[in-house]
C-alpha cells in the first residue's frame, strides 16, 4: 500500500511537468490551429531564465579580506555578490537563496514577449498553410532556440538549487499511518505539484469567469462568428499565445531545481508533451491535464521493480505503449471534441 | 530508354555522370591548397552523401507522394543496421546478404507499424509512428540489451561464428567485403596537384543508390504512384469512389522502409558498427529536415537534400575562427574581427544553428525546397531571354507532386 502511494506521489511532479506543456500546446492548438513543435524549446527557455536570474544574482564584485591570508600568505580575496554589497551580506543571501521562484518573476514578461513576438512574427503566416509545414517551421524555430541556447550557456547541465528551506524530503509515511521513512518525498516536488495546479486553475478560471476568457472560448468554437460581430478575435488569440508560452515558461523556470537545465530538456519533453497531448485528446484542455498526471502516474507505477521484473523494459515504453492503445481504440483520444483534426 | 521518358532518363543519367565521377566533381581544390577543405571528395562523407540520399529518397516516396509525415523513420534505418550486422555476425562478412537481409527485415518491420499507424492520418499519425520509433530506440537501449548490445551498440567480433566464412588468418579482423574486395579498400589517382580517391564501398553504396533512384522512378510514373498522389489530393474522394486506399499507403509505407533499411544495412557495410542512437527520433527529424529542404515530392529533391545537409555537417564544422581570420585578412583589423565575431557563432559546432536558420527560410519562403527555387531562377532567366514578348511565365512550374 505504502509504495502504491509512493509510486502515485512520484507520477505527481513528472505529471504536473507534461499537463502544463500539454496545457499551453492545446491552447495554441485550440485557438490558433496551430500545432508548435517549439513549445518545448519555450519550456527551455523558462528553464534558463532561472539559470540567468541565478546568474546576474550571482555577479560578483572581488573584495580584498586583509584579516585572512590564503595559503601563499597573501590576503584572501574574496568575492562578493553586487546584491550582497547593495542589500546586506544576509538579505542577499536570501535573494540568492531564492533566486528560482523570484525567477518566475522574471519570466513572465520574457515569455511574454517571447510569444509574442513569435506568434506576429512567425506563426501567424503559417495558419493556412498545411499542418505539415506548421510542424516543419517549428520544428525548425525549435533548433534554432536550442542552438542559441547551447551557445550561450554550453552544452552541460547547470545545477539550479531550490531555495535552502526546501531542500529537505517529508516524511509521508507518518503522516499517512504507514511505517517511517517508508514513503519520502522532497519537498520541491510537492511545492511544483502545488504550483501546477495554481496555475491549471488560473487557467481555467481566466477562461471560464473572464470576459476575455468567453471570447477566446468562444473564438475556439467558431472564429469566423466571432469576427462577424465585430470582435478582433486574432489579436486575442495572439495574447492567448503568450499565455501559453508563458505557462510552458513559468514550469520550466520551477522545474529547474528537480531536472539541471540543459538545452535539450525541451526536446525530450516535447515528444512526451505531444502523446500526452493527443493521448487526452486534441484541442481539449481538461484532457490534456488529465493525461499528462494520468501518464506520469502510469509512468512511474512502470518503473516499480515489482512491475519491471515482471515486464522487462516496460517503464521505457509505457507512455508510447498507452497513446498507441488510445489511439486506436479511442481515435479522438480520452476527451476530444468532435471535429478537432479530422480532415 | 529503361522504361523512362526522355525528361526523366536525362535526370538518370545526370545523376548517375555525377554519382560515378563524384571522386573527381567533389574534390575540385588541389590538395594542400587552402581551399582544400572544401573537398568532399573522401570516402566516408561521399558514402553518407549516397546512403542519406536513399534514405531520402525512400522517405520522399512516402511524404512526397501521400503527404503522411512519418517522424519515426530512423527505426527501419536501425532495425535494418541490426539485421545487417547480425547478418555478418552469425553467417559471413560478405555484405550482400546482409543489406538483403536489412531490407527485409525493415520491411517487415514497417508492415507491423505501417498497418497499426495507417489507421490514422495528420498528425496523429506522425505521432503513432513518433511513437514506435522511440519505442524501438528505447527498448534497443534497455531490455533488448542481449540482441542490440545496447549502449555500446554492435561491431564484429573475432570469436563470432560466421558460418559461412572460412577461419581468419591469425590476426587479421573481420572486415566487411563483397566477394573478397574489402569496402574500405580505396585507389587513389594522383593527377598533378590533385589527389582523387576511388573507394570500393562508396561505388557499391553508389551502384544501389542508382537502382533505388531508378525505382522511385518508375514508382512517380507508374499508375501505382498516381494513385498515391490522388491519396494525398483527397483522401476521402479516393473512398466515395469506392477505392480502399489503405492497401496503397500500406505499400508505399513498406517500400519507404525498405529504403530505409537499405540505408541501414549499407552504413554496417560500409562501417562495421551499430548503436541505438540511429533510432533517435532526431535521426528521423534529420531526414525529414533533407527532405524538405531538397524539395518534397520532387525526384531529385532528396538527393540534393541530402547532399547538401552532409556537406554543411562535415564542411561548416570544420571552419574555425582561425580559417575565418585567414579569409578576411585583407579588411582593416577592426572589421575583420567585428565579421569573425559576428560569423563565429554559425560555424564549428554552431552548424546545427546554420541548418535551423537555414531550414526555417527555406520552409517558410520555399515551401518546394532548393528544387523550386532553382525553378524559379530558371523562369527568371527564362522570361529575360523572352523580354517581354510572350505572356511571362510569372508562376514557376509546380515541382512534380
Amino acid at each position: 500500500m505504502d509504495a502504491i502511494v509512493l509510486q502515485i506521489l512520484n507520477g505527481l511532479d513528472k505529471g504536473s511537468a507534461y499537463a502544463l506543456i500539454a496545457l499551453g500546446l492545446t491552447l495554441i492548438f485550440g485557438t490558433l490551429g496551430v500545432v508548435n513543435f517549439a513549445h518545448g524549446a519555450l519550456f527551455m527557455l523558462g528553464s534558463f531564465c532561472a539559470v540567468t536570474l541565478q546568474r546576474i544574482f550571482t555577479l560578483s564584485y572581488i573584495v580584498v579580506d586583509e584579516t585572512k591570508k590564503d595559503f601563499l600568505g597573501n590576503p584572501l580575496q574574496v568575492k562578493v555578490p553586487y546584491i550582497e554589497g547593495w542589500f546586506g551580506p544576509e538579505m542577499g543571501q536570501s535573494i540568492i537563496n531564492w533566486s528560482v521562484p523570484l525567477a518566475i518573476l522574471f519570466a513572465i514578461p520574457v515569455m511574454i514577449v517571447v510569444g509574442y513576438v513569435m506568434e506576429r512574427g512567425l506563426i501567424k503566416h503559417f495558419y493556412k498553410r498545411p499542418h505539415a509545414d506548421q510542424i516543419l517551421v517549428t520544428f525548425g524555430l525549435a533548433i534554432v532556440l536550442q542552438e542559441v541556447i547551447k551557445y550561450f550557456f554550453g552544452a552541460n547541465p547547470i545545477p539550479t538549487p531550490a531555495p535552502s528551506a526546501f531542500a529537505g524530503s517529508y516524511d509521508f509515511g507518518a503522516l499517512l499511518g504507514f511505517a517511517e521513512g517508508s514513503i519520502i518525498y522532497p519537498y520541491w516536488r510537492l511545492v511544483y505539484f502545488v504550483f501546477s495546479l495554481a496555475i491549471i486553475s488560473a487557467v481555467f478560471a481566466f477562461l471560464q469567469f473572464t470576459t476575455f476568457g468567453m471570447v477566446v472560448r468562444a473564438g475556439m468554437a467558431d472564429r469566423e462568428t466571432v469576427g462577424l460581430l465585430g470582435i478582433n478575435i486574432d489579436k486575442r488569440f495572439t495574447i492567448m499565445f503568450a499565455i501559453a508560452a508563458c505557462v510552458a515558461g513559468t514550469a520550466g523556470v520551477m522545474y529547474a531545481p528537480i531536472n539541471a537545465p540543459n538545452y535539450h530538456m525541451g526536446m525530450d519533453f516535447l515528444v512526451l508533451s505531444f502523446v500526452v497531448v493527443v493521448v487526452g485528446g486534441m484541442g481539449s484542455l481538461p484532457g490534456a491535464v488529465f493525461a499528462g498526471f494520468l501518464l506520469g502516474i502510469l509512468e512511474s507505477f512502470a518503473s516499480m521493480s515489482q512491475v519491471i521484473d515482471f515486464l522487462p523494459g516496460i517503464n521505457q515504453i509505457i507512455i508510447y505503449l498507452v497513446a498507441i492503445i488510445i489511439l486506436l481504440t479511442r481515435p479522438r483520444g480520452l476527451m476530444g471534441r468532435k471535429g478537432v483534426m479530422e480532415e | 530508354m529503361f522504361g523512362l521518358g526522355k525528361k526523366d532518363m536525362a535526370l538518370f543519367w545526370l545523376v548517375t555522370v555525377l554519382a560515378l565521377l563524384a571522386p573527381f566533381l567533389l574534390n575540385p581544390f588541389p590538395e594542400g591548397s587552402e581551399l582544400a577543405q572544401f573537398n568532399a571528395g573522401y570516402p566516408d562523407l561521399m558514402q553518407r552523401f549516397v546512403i542519406f540520399g536513399i534514405f531520402a529518397i525512400g522517405f520522399n516516396i512516402l511524404f512526397g507522394l501521400t503527404g503522411y509525415l512519418s517522424f519515426g523513420h530512423a527505426a527501419f534505418l536501425g532495425v535494418g543496421s541490426y539485421a545487417a550486422m547480425w547478418m555478418m555476425k552469425l553467417m559471413t562478412m560478405n555484405v550482400i546478404p546482409g543489406i538483403f537481409l536489412s531490407v527485409i527485415v525493415a520491411g517487415l518491420f514497417a508492415v507491423f507499424v505501417g498497418f497499426i499507424s495507417l489507421r490514422r492520418t495528420g498528425i496523429y499519425f506522425s505521432i503513432l509512428t513518433l511513437a514506435f520509433a522511440q519505442m524501438s530506440y528505447s527498448l534497443a537501449y534497455s531490455v533488448l540489451t542481449p540482441l542490440t548490445g545496447g549502449e555500446t551498440g554492435l561491431q564484429p567480433k573475432m570469436a563470432d561464428p560466421r558460418i559461412l566464412d572460412g577461419a581468419l588468418a591469425p590476426g587479421a579482423t573481420p572486415q566487411a567485403n563483397l566477394f573478397g574486395i574489402d569496402m574500405g579498400a580505396s585507389y587513389q589517382m594522383e593527377v598533378g596537384k590533385w589527389l582523387f580517391t576511388f573507394n570500393a564501398g562508396y561505388y557499391l553504396a553508389a551502384i544501389l543508390m542508382l537502382v533505388s533512384f531508378y525505382i522511385s522512378i518508375r514508382i512517380f510514373r507508374s499508375p501505382f504512384g498516381m494513385m498515391l498522389r490522388a491519396v494525398k489530393s483527397n483522401k476521402h474522394r479516393m473512398n466515395y469512389t469506392g477505392l480502399n486506399t489503405r492497401p496503397y499507403t500500406l505499400a508505399a509505407f513498406v517500400i519507404s522502409a525498405m529504403y530505409a533499411g537499405l540505408a541501414g544495412g549499407l552504413m554496417v557495410a560500409m562501417d562495421t558498427q551499430v548503436g541505438p542512437e540511429r533510432m533517435f527520433w532526431t535521426a528521423s527529424g534529420e531526414v525529414v529536415l533533407m527532405t524538405i529542404l531538397g524539395g518534397a515530392g520532387t525526384l531529385i529533391g532528396p538527393v540534393l537534400g541530402a547532399g547538401l545537409i552532409k556537406y554543411m555537417e562535415n564542411i561548416i564544422s570544420k571552419i574555425n575562427d582561425n580559417i575565418l581570420h585567414g579569409w578576411f585578412a585583407f579588411m582593416p583589423d577592426g572589421l575583420e574581427d567585428a565579421i569573425v565575431f559576428l560569423i563565429h557563432p554559425f560555424i564549428g559546432k554552431g552548424w546545427h544553428l546554420t541548418l535551423g536558420i537555414v531550414f526555417m527560410l527555406v520552409v517558410v519562403f520555399l515551401p518546394g525546397g532548393l528544387v523550386e527555387g532553382g525553378q524559379r531562377i530558371a523562369a527568371l532567366f527564362k522570361r529575360k531571354k523572352k523580354a517581354g514578348g510572350a505572356e511571362p511565365n510569372a508562376k514557376p512550374n509546380q515541382p512534380a507532386e
